[in-house]
């Protein structure tokens, strides 16, 4: 069967030719070699094919239905030549194609400095390029009874993995029972089978079709938890039982038992046996990479490959299909190595020297015993912002489901009827958009109705709420001349109140320009003055040194020149750069920040002082109360962030007021760092867990008045009763039992409702005052301007967050705490600086001797306190 | 409006009581005059009160073109009082440094 390895007549013929030599005849080698071929490499490179099975190239998928067959010819080489479509390539496509194949060699050590490969025939191969398509092996978990030596199986026992293992299954069945009495073969009619994934359910499937009972071992309760969650396995599996397959999940197998050297039964973890006379194991499938190994090649999982699909370690050595390890990632199912191996030949080849293998997104569509699956992404929703449709209909056997991440599909799972798998499909790779109806996508996709929804509201439809602008006032715009959303937004200022609407603004705009308007680079900018993304800017500030809002748009800008939407972001952006010397331009500030203090409509101002955790003291409470009656404070009033507002304070008065109150700021006027919000915790509180109240003033001392994108509102809970409403803050602990405090992010309760997630839960009051600063940190400089934590948690990701900031898998955790700690040591209190002019009447009126609109004063009448 | 009436002139001390960047309110006459001193140079005096909701405009953030109302962010150009955004324009005035000194003129 081994065909001569001595020098191919190939390059005999052609010396000047590269050597080519493909280790591996699988499906990924040789579709690799085709794709080489298609890119005309049979002209430039003499190739050599070595495969340890004794047979052309044949298409793995269909093993399960040799397997389901009855008739086994296709099994005879001579037979198959040609015509069987399980063979990929007949062995005279070689041929054809001045390939040598050395079909039963394995090869077994690449010497990569003389550039050789040795078979295990003797032979001495060179090459200038090697291709290892290795693949994979059936893995064979360490069990008793398993093996008769050490290569050889118990009689009985079978793997589920190359062609060999299909006939010598079928012989094991029709064979041995044609020589065996009746009752005899009643006894070998009895299948196991070890694993319930994929491979599993179809060679359980053959083997049922072949009248074997059939008994499926599954260590979990889910089927192909590999492809399916939870309730689509449970689909999956009811109708498996329907057609009389025996499901035994969340058992393991412990034995397998031997009567005479054949098998006799399987014994289970927990003590009970299942007698049998054949099993076969599909517990999974490993890469093989010993070859890789012993030649000094990276291997983890599988060999590691860069994007060009190159061994880490040797340019000359490419890697691809199952026995590749790219990014971390190894595949078993075809669509990825197809792609693999077309990156691949364009490299090889050189017709596309660029090209990159980016990892593939998985899409299955299988039958699974006669049951239709399809799969494709992540099973079920990641995060809780993540949209989950699902429908399930478990009379007829159907379970579907999608999950949208921001408007895209990233995961769907259909089982019993995949009928919307290739709109889906679509839909998944092209991450396209989708129907505003979800359940479209499982039922009614591919109708005209696509982006209906914007473009059918009536035009009086008030689409922002804080400015009242209509869909009607956009479209106008657009007929105007506007090409982009941020220039309808501009002009109309839709979207520029609390800005939940953006989203809808978005669509109506976009459907107003007919399909998806222009990409709209505006998008990304940090402040729409200056035409780079955060990232980039914080980069070239840092790299010109410029530490003035002023020096950034001279630099930046185009023509150099300022824009006023943009002095507000670049401010905070410097003071959280440069926390020490940016300068401090006044200018660039909003007047809430020159002075202060909140504005209010009527121009006068709100003066709130730091109240940490929200307790205070009959002290601050009399002083508080002398200096709303001798300054005539005009309203008094709690706040939702547990403080006292003082409002009507003109801005004359502001220094004065601060120092009768002879109290710091709270900060309740910047995009900064507010208040924590507490419950009594421990000390009053009958059901406390953890001492939020102290924690809470611990928290807000630390980190007052630190300034970030946009404001940042916390709150620490004692217990889970969540009293201060943890999980609706930027930042919210919640004490549990074991002393350890959750961390929650990105929640809010204002113009968006959003829960926030957990980031991490820790052990004490001081691990819980690190995350958090380590986390608001990581937020001030990456969160684009005005972007709350609401946005700016999915948008990273909570794994992502978590892995850098809880795990530090990137490095940058010290750096991230050391940063925050410079800049909590350089806090100084803005209300006992700029107790002396910090500009030329910084706190002179603006609206002098003209009344004004005055908000109306209320009497207070006294009432009974209400405690929450 | 104040366009109507009689120019009326008047000189409001020195230049540098407004910061460089920044505005600041005058009272010239009966009118409130917001005058602004952009970084790029120049003067810019509008009636000191936002027509939209009658904020306060020697408050807003300035560049080399606009005045941005603090309370609603309507933008009005320095230059003639115009809105960008939708409100009503503003009404603008002349601006002038003599001899150090701040000239407002209305009408």
């Amino acid at each position: 069967m081994t065909q001569t390895a001595e020098r191919p007549e190939t390059e005999q013929e052609n010396p000047s030719k590269t050597r080519l030599v493909v280790v591996g005849n699988g499906m990924s080698g040789a579709r690799a070699l085709e794709e080489i071929l298609a890119r005309g490499g049979g002209d430039t490179f003499a190739i050599e094919v070595f495969g340890d099975e004794p047979y052309g190239n044949y298409n793995r998928i269909l093993l399960s239905e040799v397997l389901a067959n009855a008739a086994g010819e296709a099994v005879d080489n001579e037979d198959a030549d040609g015509e069987d479509e399980l063979y990929l390539n007949p062995l005279d496509w070689y041929d054809e194609n001045g390939i040598t194949l050395h079909a039963g060699v394995r090869i077994v050590r690449i010497d990569r400095h003389a550039k050789v490969v040795y078979g295990d025939d003797g032979s001495v191969t060179p090459y200038d390029t090697l291709v290892l398509a290795t693949g994979s092996r059936s893995f064979f978990p360490p069990m008793e009874g398993m093996w008769a030596s050490k290569t050889e199986l118990t009689p009985g026992v079978f793997g589920f993995r190359s062609l060999d293992d299909a006939t010598s299954m079928l012989a094991h069945i029709a064979g041995d029972a044609a020589q065996r009495s009746s009752t005899l073969e009643k006894e070998h009619r009895t299948a196991v089978v070890i694993g319930g994934g994929l491979l599993g359910l179809e060679a359980a499937a053959g083997l049922q079709a072949h009248g074997v009972a059939v008994h499926v071992v599954h260590p979990t309760e889910v089927l192909m938890n590999q492809q399916l969650e939870a309730e689509a396995s449970k689909v999956l599996r009811s109708k498996l039982e329907d057609m009389g397959m025996h499901l035994h999940l969340g058992v393991k197998t412990n034995e397998i038992l031997t009567d005479e050297g054949r098998v006799s039964g399987v014994r289970f973890t927990d003590g009970s046996d299942l007698a049998c006379d054949m099993v076969v194991v599909t517990a999974g499938i490993r890469p093989n990479i010993g070859l890789a190994m012993v030649s000094g090649l990276e291997t983890q999982r599988a060999i590691v490959v860069d994007d060009k699909l190159r061994s880490v370690d040797d340019d000359s050595i490419f890697v691809v299909g199952e026995c590749a390890q790219h990014r971390g990632e190894v595949y078993g199912v075809v669509g990825p190595l197809w792609e693999q191996a077309a990156v691949l030949a364009d490299v090889v080849t050189g017709s596309n020297p660029h090209a990159e293998y980016h990892g593939s997104r998985l899409a299955t569509k299988l039958k699974v015993a006669g049951v239709d699956v399809a799969q494709m992404g992540v099973k079920v929703p990641e995060r809780s912002s993540d949209e989950f449709v699902q429908f399930s209909e478990t009379g007829r056997g159907v379970y579907q489901t999608v999950v949208i991440r921001d408007g895209t599909l990233i995961g769907a799972t259909l089982v019993g009827d995949v009928s919307k798998v290739a709109a889906l499909t679509q839909a998944f790779d092209s991450r396209s958009a989708l129907p505003e109806e979800r359940i479209k996508l499982l039922f009614d996709l591919g109708s005209a109705a696509d982006a209906a929804s914007a473009a059918d509201l009536p035009d009086d439809t008030q689409i922002c709420n804080c400015n009242g602008v209509s869909k009607g006032d956009l479209v106008a715009c657009v007929h105007d001349g506007a090409e982009s959303v941020s220039a309808c937004m501009a002009a109309t200022r839709a979207g520029k109140g609390c800005g939940s609407c953006k989203g809808l603004v978005k669509e109506v705009v976009e459907a107003a320009l007919g399909g998806a308007g222009a990409e709209d680079p505006a998008e990304h900018y940090y402040v729409p003055g200056i035409p780079l993304d955060k990232p980039t800017l914080m980069a070239e500030i840092r790299s010109r040194g410029l530490k003035s809002v002023s020096s950034v748009f001279a630099e930046l800008a185009p023509d150099g020149k300022d824009h006023v939407g943009s002095k507000m972001g670049l401010t905070a952006l410097l003071r959280m750069m440069w926390p020490d010397d940016h300068v401090d331009e006044r200018d660039g500030r909003f007047i809430n920040d020159r002075v202060h203090a909140n504005i209010q409509r009527d121009g006068t101002f709100s003066v709130v002082p730091r109240m940490s955790g929200g307790v205070t003291s009959p002290d601050q409470l009399r002083r508080i109360a002398d200096v709303a009656d001798k300054h005539e404070i005009p309203m008094v009033k709690l706040t939702g962030g547990q403080r006292i507002d003082l409002l009507g304070v003109p801005k004359e008065k502001l220094q004065e007021v601060w120092a009768d109150l002879d109290m710091p700021s709270g900060w309740a006027y910047g995009k900064s760092f507010r208040t924590v919000k507490t419950c009594v915790g421990t000390d009053f509180c009958r059901f406390g867990l953890g001492d939020s109240t102290t924690l809470g003033i611990d928290m807000e001392e630390r980190y007052k008045g630190i300034e970030g994108p946009a404001k940042m509102k916390l709150a620490v809970s004692g217990c889970p009763r969540n009293c201060a409403e943890s999980m609706v803050k930027d930042v919210g602990l919640v004490a549990i039992e074991g002393g350890q405090w959750q961390i929650y992010v990105g929640g809010a309760a204002g113009a968006t409702i959003r829960k926030g997630d957990i980031l991490a839960t820790v052990d004490s009051h001081d691990e819980a005052l690190r995350i958090t600063g380590r986390f608001l940190q990581y937020y001030r400089e990456n969160a684009n301007w005005l972007e709350r934590t609401y946005d700016f948690v999915p948008r990273m990701g909570l794994d992502h967050l978590i892995g850098v900031i809880v795990d530090d898998a990137e490095g940058i955790a010290d750096e991230l705490d050391a940063r925050m700690q410079e800049t909590v040591d350089r806090y100084a209190d803005p209300w006992a600086t700029d107790q002396t002019e910090a500009t030329p009447g910084q706190f002179h009126d603006a609206l002098p001797l003209v009344p004004l609109p005055q908000v109306p004063i209320r009497t207070s009448s006294s009432r009974e306190g209400v405690s929450s | 409006m104040s366009s109507t009436e009689e120019a009326v002139e008047a000189r409001l001390g020195p230049v540098d009581q407004i910061p460089v960047g920044e505005g600041r309110a005058f009272l010239v006459g009966d009118e409130p005059v917001a005058v602004f001193r952009p970084r790029s140079g120049g003067l810019h005096a509008l009636r000191a009160i936002c027509p939209h909701r009658g904020g306060p405009l020697a408050d807003g953030l300035v560049d080399g073109e606009v005045v941005m109302c603090p309370l609603h962010n309507h933008q009005f150009s320095l230059v003639d009082g115009s809105c960008a955004t939708g409100a009503d324009d503003v009404a603008a005035y002349t601006a002038t440094e003599e001899d150090g000194e701040l000239v407002v003129r209305l009408g």
